[in-house]
């Protein structure tokens, strides 16, 4: 049943411990900034409802924050263990991203998060209040860090190759932290995430209305929760925008996965719904769809900001086409051989103490290092993500980001009312939308990490070159291990935060 | 804030507890199983445990990635 080979199972193994530990982190990230609303209100009037409210909230806060604290070293275990490769030719790169975001995440939470839980009465009001703020704004920036690792592996650049020490090394630090993708990555990640945690709080809070409990708190709540939820769905409908855009630049293949098309064109359309045809193949001569609904021309505007310009298709990308100047995958796979030739040639005259013949081969290899990574496809089809899960992960977010911006303003509005705990229906889809908040938002992850398959470092690092040559047993065995221990420790937030949310704002 | 007021800002905090008692409850468990188990057992660091200097790491990482065209040479 399980008949993978190691480069799956370790894939497999990164794709579970990455979808478990982002479970916790949208809330956290979201429901921070709403802690730090909740209570900002509470300091400017002075009103102790606000107060109670704040630490209900804070304790919700605290409970996903302990749960899922460190469950993203696990990544880091995988990363020297299963992908040694990848680990090492990176680590130039990712160590001063990483750095920052440890020793930000440790003082920001060995002292804010201190006061913000332990502080209440014992230092002054503003002196809580702007602890809050920076649990915010810390929690957030660690994301940054993360991200702008994440950024670079879909778009490495601010970089050289050393082929002496085999490491992609820092040439600009600027050009990675500023880089168009990890821009767009962090922005469109942490305004989903104020979307998740602003669901969370109408969830709760619609709930309590359901019941008759908690009334006014529940009523305050929603009104703060469905603002910066509708901003936040707002950005990330602009953010998202950007991404797609930056995709159509660096990651043109994932765009047109998630868009399910297969032959470019111009003035090419969006499909607003469809089901993709599970038998068509790169190159073949089958419909991609079974069915779709498509608006002409959107994907042009979408990918080049131009109606009428030419999106490429996935058979344009993989085969070539000469007339949009696009490089066919085949020919950049006969340069990526010839620069993992002459690195192995450069390797061995360096052994041999042969400096010339090393400067010859080094000069070669830098002719065609930019197609380093297609040297190690077997075919120009391997460039190809799994289109069917990447279009639905992709077209499930857009759907559920559209009803969103609906469900915050039918929210907002029937709260400015004053009329919502009449509305039953709304209130039920209230306390579900938590639940379709975080679908939205782990399919966005996977739109990001399948998308980008076969690559582990963009054009530069496929993921089966990536892993470390070790047995398939212990990925098997460890893989099994973190899902045990994954659904133990969400069984448990579950558990404790039903609990508290049951008992309510009283017992505290 | 002087160094005893700090400890028993500290202290006061973890003993005034509630819910917060079985977290680092969960918080201390799961530490020990990922460290002390998970990394101990399971996830050794593949190049630092096995070369001992970044030399024939770099050697060992390039050997697998030219490995098939260094075979040529």
């Amino acid at each position: 049943m399980f008949d993978l080979q190691m480069v799956d199972w370790a894939r497999a193994q990164f794709a579970l411990t990455a979808m478990y530990h982002w479970l916790f982190v949208p809330l956290t990230l979201g429901l921070s900034f709403l802690c730090a609303f909740f209570e900002t209100i509470y300091v400017r009037t002075g009103r102790e409802e606000w107060k109670n409210l704040t630490r209900f909230w804070m304790t919700l806060f605290g409970i996903n924050f302990a749960i899922g604290v460190a469950t993203g070293i696990i990544l880091e275990f995988e990363f020297g263990t299963n992908w040694s490769n990848y680990s090492w030719m990176v680590g130039d790169i990712f160590g001063a991203p990483l750095a920052i975001e440890g020793i930000v995440a440790f003082f920001l939470e060995a002292t804010f998060f201190a006061v913000m839980f332990f502080g209440w009465d014992r230092v002054s009001k503003n002196f809580h209040l702007f602890s809050t703020w920076m649990v915010a704004i810390g929690s957030n920036l660690s994301a940054l860090w993360i991200l702008v690792a994440n950024g670079w592996m879909q778009y490495p650049i601010g970089m050289a190759f050393n082929p002496d020490t085999v490491r992609f090394e820092m040439e600009n630090f600027w050009a990675v932290l500023f880089s168009p993708v990890a821009l767009a990555k962090f922005t469109h990640t942490t305004s989903s995430s104020f979307i998740v945690g602003s669901f969370f709080v109408i969830a709760v809070s619609s709930w309590y209305l359901l019941k008759g409990r908690h009334i006014e708190m529940a009523k305050k709540s929603i009104i703060v929760a469905s603002v910066f939820g509708l901003l936040s769905a707002t950005y990330a409908a602009w953010t998202g925008d950007e991404s797609a855009y930056s995709n159509a630049s660096t990651q043109p293949m994932k765009l047109a996965a998630y868009e399910g098309l297969y032959d470019g064109e111009k003035n090419a359309g969006i499909v607003a719904l469809g089901v993709v045809n599970p038998a068509k193949q790169p190159g073949d001569q089958q419909q991609p769809f079974l069915f779709e609904i498509k608006i002409p021309g959107l994907l042009s505007l979408l990918a080049n900001r131009e109606l009428g310009s030419f999106v490429p298709g996935i058979n344009d990308l993989v085969y070539g086409n000469e007339q949009e100047g696009i490089t066919s995958v085949a020919a950049r796979m006969e340069k990526g051989r010839e620069a993992i030739s002459d690195l192995a040639a450069y390797k061995t005259a360096k052994r041999a103490g042969d400096a010339t013949a090393a400067e010859i081969s080094l000069a070669r290899f830098n002719t065609n290092r930019d197609s380093l990574g297609y040297g190690y496809l077997e075919s120009p089809e391997q460039t190809v993500p799994s289109v069917a899960i990447t279009f639905y992960a992709f077209h499930i977010m857009v759907f559920f980001g559209t009803f969103f911006l609906l469900l915050f303003l039918l929210f907002l509005i029937f709260s400015v009312k004053d009329t919502l705990a009449g509305k039953r229906g709304l209130l039920m889809l209230g306390v579900g939308s938590f639940f379709l908040a975080m679908i939205a938002s782990q399919s966005g992850w996977v739109v990001a990490e399948v998308g980008r398959q076969p690559w582990a470092i963009q054009g530069l690092l496929p993921v089966n070159v990536a892993t470390t040559d070790i047995g398939t047993g212990s990925v098997q065995a460890t893989f099994f291990m973190f899902l045990a221990v994954f659904t133990l420790l969400l069984a448990a937030e579950i558990k404790i935060m039903l609990k508290q949310i049951k008992i309510g704002p009283e017992g505290l | 804030m002087s160094i005893t007021g700090l400890y028993r800002f500290y202290r006061d905090g973890f003993r005034s507890m509630t819910v917060g008692r079985t977290l680092w409850k969960i918080i201390l468990i799961k530490l020990f199983v990922m460290f002390a188990i998970l990394k101990l057992f399971f996830f050794q660091d593949y190049l630092g445990s096995n070369f001992s200097t970044d030399e024939e790491r770099a050697d060992h990482v390039l050997q697998q990635i030219t490995g098939p065209a260094e075979n040529n040479h």
